[in-house]
């Protein structure tokens, strides 16, 4: 039981993951697995960057599918009204989501808590509204058609659903290796600090500001990145894409695999993708199940998946500890009744 | 001078309903703390439970507002009970995903009971009356009565009633209120009520010269938080005066700016005050 605990956490795991996914359009002889499980990633890689700003910063950022939405227009625009190539396109739409993330990063940070939360959710809206209005710039309602794919080299031909699956997967395991030297990083432990308490963090002499207009830019880029990615494989978009229902989604991502923790956007996306696609007669009911499924794990298991495996682990860590030092002086026992909390956050960071 | 005056009346329909809708979001805010994105959902059940009395039922357009307040208000209750009571000491992020599930949940079951169909509700009120050059229909002019009505009504609810007293003591001072013997339960369950009727009843006035459809909460909570920032997050008088100034803005700027962008001038007025003044226009200190 410890031994499969402790693989739990190893980095072994993430390495037989990262096995699976690479062998995965081997096994699958089913292209349309393999088409749903890219987007998924690249829903997920959108989800990491929410992660940044919402689980480690703390900061409910109800924008993240207009950055989405930003990230994949750029590459539209740029790709069919201005003949770019895609590589080129693709760069634009990071730094466009760098600039728009700065901006608004800059207004709405100043903010707190539920002021945060709603003007995100308006400045969401109105990303939505100009897609949709300014015909001149976003071709309107009727949408963008005909983006250029990502141009392969030698044989590789990202039009095909394997190499981009490929593609992708190399873009996700680029993101979580940053998330994971994030986290680890003084950087990483300044947004928990924040998290946790605005004027601890301040009384620690953490420039607030910055930190969190840091974490909104990268959460930002990584959303105008999956943006990106996604115009390019689906090749079409409308503004649909900035709908507020997309952020709703990858909080529910985020919420089921564990708010906060470095595996977490990931389990979550993949399993409710795969839920989804399961009850696909459900599609457009999704919300039914979804809906009560959010206010169940907020109210029950606020940590998610990851979270609570991690929660779990972390009691009976420190249940055994004070087993063992039952004979021992008092003293002993109170302090590793301590610890539960600081192993939780390391295997946290860990996992 | 008449369009003028034509669009004044206009912002005064929007202004009201903006007003009723944002009322109900300020009180719960107000005690609970919850900024409760659910509330738009609601006030879309309302529109439903209203038109549905009327066209299934045949029931006249005041029994329809009757149970649609009734349901709405069952609904807002059950919502309190069920799930913001139990996340009252929760972090603040909290509630903010359970309003968000309950919203997803509601619209999904009236997607599927109903489907996503754009319905037109019927009013016993199509004259249209003329004063000079100004031209209004009668249905407006309920909407602005109406509304109007229902606000003074609550007002003398909370500053003359003894229920109405305990709910303002536990928006001023929860501890004190506590302290004093008020029953937190009661209070909140009070609030959520009276929330969900001001909602059901905005609707079943608005729907007439607007239209039902599941998605039609989401502008309007949207505007209604926009007020209550503007107002200050918990005001009563706020809630009113910011509802009347997003109404006028809307109904002069699409009259007079743009009318495809009307939607927009909310949102980019709530940008440009809280770039100014981070805690709203009229808030004393931030909570």
């Amino acid at each position: 039981m410890d031994r499969l605990m402790n693989f739990f956490v190893s980095p072994v795991l993430k390495w037989a993951l990262l096995v699976l996914a690479v062998v995965f359009p081997l096994i699958s002889d089913n292209e349309y697995h393999i088409y749903v499980m890219a987007t998924a990633f690249i829903w997920a890689i959108a989800v990491y960057g929410m992660n940044i700003i919402t689980g480690y910063c703390g900061q409910l950022n109800l924008a993240h599918g207009g950055f989405f939405a930003i990230g994949a227009y750029v590459v539209a625009i740029l790709t069919v009204d201005h003949g770019w190539a895609f590589w080129p396109a693709f760069i634009a739409a990071g730094l466009a989501g760098a600039i728009f993330g700065f901006l608004v990063g800059v207004v709405s940070l100043r903010l707190k808590e539920h002021y945060f939360a709603i003007f995100t959710l308006c400045v969401g809206f109105i990303i939505y509204l100009l897609l949709e209005k300014w015909e001149a710039l976003t071709h309107g309602s009727l949408g963008i058609i005909n983006i250029a794919p990502p141009e392969g080299f030698g044989f590789v031909d990202f039009t095909e659903t394997v190499p981009f699956y490929y593609l992708v997967l190399a873009f996700l395991v680029l993101s979580v290796w940053l998330v994971s030297r994030l986290s680890r990083s003084l950087l990483g432990r300044t947004f928990l600090a924040i998290r946790i308490s605005d004027d601890l963090a301040q009384s620690l002499g953490i420039n607030l500001m910055r930190n969190k207009v840091l974490a909104f830019v990268l959460s930002t880029v990584y959303a105008a990145s999956a943006g990106a990615l996604y115009a390019g494989v689906v090749r079409f978009i409308g503004p649909a894409e900035a709908d507020v229902v997309h952020t709703f989604d990858m909080i529910t991502y985020l919420l089921v695999g564990g708010i906060g923790t470095l595996m977490g956007p990931l389990l979550g996306t993949l399993a409710i993708t795969w839920l989804t696609q399961m009850l696909q007669s459900l599609e457009e009911y999704r919300m039914i199940i979804f809906g009560p499924m959010l206010v169940i794990l907020v109210i029950f298991f606020p940590r998610g998946i990851v979270g609570g495996f991690l929660t779990w682990r972390g009691r009976r860590l420190a249940n055994k500890a004070s087993q063992q030092d039952q004979g021992g002086e008092s003293q002993a026992s109170t302090q590793t009744s301590g610890t539960p909390g600081a192993d939780k956050q390391e295997a946290g960071n860990n996992a | 001078m008449d369009l003028f005056l034509q669009q004044v009346l206009n912002g005064l329909t929007l202004g009201s309903i903006y007003g009723l809708v944002a009322l109900g979001l300020t009180l719960v805010y107000g005690i609970l703390h919850v900024p409760n994105f659910a509330h738009g959902a609601l006030y879309m059940v309302g529109a439903y439970v209203a038109y549905f009395t009327m066209v299934d039922l045949g029931l006249n357009y005041w029994l329809a507002m009757i149970a649609a307040g009734a349901v709405v208000a069952f609904l807002s209750v059950l919502c309190e009970r069920l799930v913001f009571h139990p996340l009252r000491n929760a972090p603040p992020i909290h509630d903010k995903i359970a309003a968000i599930g309950i919203l997803l949940f509601l619209e999904a079951v009236v997607q599927m009971y109903w489907g996503a169909d754009f319905r037109r509700m019927p009013t016993p009120y199509t004259e249209i009356l003329h004063f000079g050059g100004l031209t209004i229909p009668a249905q407006r002019l309920l909407i602005i009565a109406g509304a109007f009505g229902l606000m003074g009504a609550l007002h003398l609810y909370l500053k003359k009633t003894m229920t109405g007293a305990t709910i303002i003591a536990m928006a001023q001072n929860r501890e004190g209120a506590f302290l004093v013997g008020i029953d937190a339960n009661r209070v909140a369950m009070m609030t959520f009520a009276i929330a969900g009727v001001l909602a059901a009843v905005g609707a079943t006035l608005f729907a007439p010269i607007n239209l039902v459809y599941p998605a039609m909460g989401h502008l309007l909570i949207m505007k209604a938080f926009v007020i209550i920032i503007l107002g200050g997050m918990g005001s009563i008088p706020g809630a009113i005066v910011g509802g009347l100034i997003i109404g006028f803005a809307e109904a002069l700027g699409g009259f007079y700016i743009s009318n495809e962008y009307k939607d927009v001038i909310a949102f980019a007025l709530l940008v440009v005050i809280l770039s100014v003044k981070p805690t709203g226009l009229f808030t004393k200190g931030v909570r």
